[in-house]
């Protein structure tokens, strides 16, 4: 239902609300006010249900409000506080709706006689940087497969740099370090690293931001943790990685960069691809391509030795149709040959010489001459 | 650089997959194996012979410069 922004009702049957409507509403008006906050107070009737939940109320001087702890929070809080106990709450407000309760969801839970003066400024960064999104996963960008050119925001005086240079010369040799040297603890590391980020948005290419430092004690990290480097951090333009300390320190840099590594040495693993795998899918590649071609020729030779069977064919139709022509021609000539006229039982009459004898002069009396019948010569002699 | 042997992989894919199908002509065939194989060997190239640069960035009044740095 909406808001009554009308004028007010006068009778009930001008609008009613049920008490459910009521309340729902006043829910989103709650959850669409606030985000998650941080609140400072004494705890008051701190109970433990054995369903884990933890309720209690936080209050100071003049108000109170009633809080509740899920059991996966309360867990990672530790033992239940003490009432009475000075606490900071990390917390949404919300409405409960069975009772109609302004309630605060605590997610979680610091005693403020436990937490040090840097501590509490951590929380307060942490808090101010989630304000802002900056923990949202749906931030995080891709690191890209194959990073030409990467930025490396460290002290050029510790191993860190030294680290990432076996890596990469190892795996990626093809790439260029662009490093930018910065202090990475005491006084101006924060001021150093902030500056060193800003830098990388301004060469000219740029695929991946490496920000990196060794391990080190707690307090020396402070400057990953620091509003300005995290901000920084978030600024640059590429994809960052963040590889401060060892694995189990975890800084706030490790928080908003697209992708935390361990180790700096993981870093560069993380950052660049493995020369060798690449190799090896070169060489898949090669053999597909080889036998791509192959397959693609020997359906080329098919189709050749296709059109020769068919130009065969073709041609050996010619050639019958050739054949025939010339037994039709010989019978032809067979029939007019003399010899066929020979076989109808004319005869030839030869002198010895092979004239052949055509008129009666051709003939004298007592001269002897050969015959030539179909199948052979006779002799003869004119009477 | 080495984006390039990215858009060689990718070029090489496609090659390989036409190739497969059957989508070309024998003519156009031997022309992609044959920029096929001039891309394995130019990115097989790049791999094998390439060396690591590494480079410090310094601001000097303002402007950006690179100086090799002894890896």
């Amino acid at each position: 239902m909406a808001l009554p922004y009308s004028p007010t009702p006068i009778s009930p049957s001008d609008e009613v609300w049920s008490v459910t409507e009521l309340i729902s509403t006043a829910k989103q008006v709650v959850d669409d006010g606030f985000m998650p906050l941080w609140v400072r107070g004494e705890i008051g009737q701190c109970k433990v249900w054995p369903s884990g939940h933890w309720y209690f109320n936080l209050r100071d001087r003049k108000s109170q409000v009633r809080c509740c702890m899920w059991k996966r929070d309360a867990e990672r809080a530790g033992s239940p506080p003490k009432d009475g106990a000075e606490v900071f709450v990390l917390a949404r407000p919300g409405i409960y709706e069975a009772k109609g309760e302004f309630q605060l969801n605590v997610y979680r839970l610091i005693p403020t006689a436990a937490m040090g003066r840097q501590q509490q400024e951590l929380e307060r960064v942490k808090a101010a940087l989630h304000q802002d999104g900056l923990f949202d996963p749906t931030r995080k960008r891709r690191i890209p497969q194959f990073a030409s050119t990467i930025a490396v925001v460290t002290s050029t005086a510790g191993a860190v740099l030294r680290d990432i240079v076996t890596v990469s010369r190892k795996r990626w040799p093809c790439a260029t370090l662009l490093v930018l040297d910065a202090r990475v603890q005491g006084g101006g590391a924060a001021g150093d690293l902030s500056h060193a980020l800003a830098l990388v948005n301004r060469l000219p290419k740029v695929d991946l931001c490496i920000l990196g430092r060794g391990g080190g004690a707690r307090e020396d990290l402070a400057a990953f943790n620091s509003e300005t480097v995290c901000r920084a951090l978030a600024r640059v333009r590429v994809p960052t990685i963040s590889a401060v300390g060892h694995e189990t320190d975890v800084s706030l840099t490790d928080m908003i960069a697209d992708l935390r590594a361990a180790t700096p040495s993981a870093a560069a693993e993380l950052a660049l691809a493995d020369r060798r795998e690449v190799l090896r899918q070169l060489n898949d590649l090669a053999a597909r391509l080889a036998g791509g071609l192959t397959g693609r020729t020997r359906l080329a030779a098919e189709r050749l030795t296709r059109t020769a069977d068919r130009l065969e064919s073709g041609a050996s139709a010619v050639l019958e149709r050739h054949r025939e022509m010339a037994d039709r021609l010989a019978a032809q000539l067979d029939a007019l040959s003399p010899l066929r006229i020979l076989d109808r039982g004319y005869a030839v009459p030869v002198a010895p010489d092979g004239r052949i004898l055509k008129r009666r002069s051709d003939f004298v009396s007592g001269s002897s001459f050969r015959l030539r019948v179909t199948d052979g010569d006779v002799r003869a002699r004119v009477e | 650089m080495t984006t390039s042997i990215a858009d060689d992989l990718t070029r090489l894919e496609e090659i390989v997959r036409k190739l497969e199908a059957d989508e070309v002509e024998l003519d156009a065939a031997l022309a992609l194996f044959e920029e096929g194989v001039g891309r394995l060997r130019a990115a097989r190239d790049r791999l094998t012979k390439a060396t690591l640069k590494v480079q410090a960035v310094l601001e000097e009044a303002g402007d950006l410069r690179l100086a090799d740095l002894d890896g």
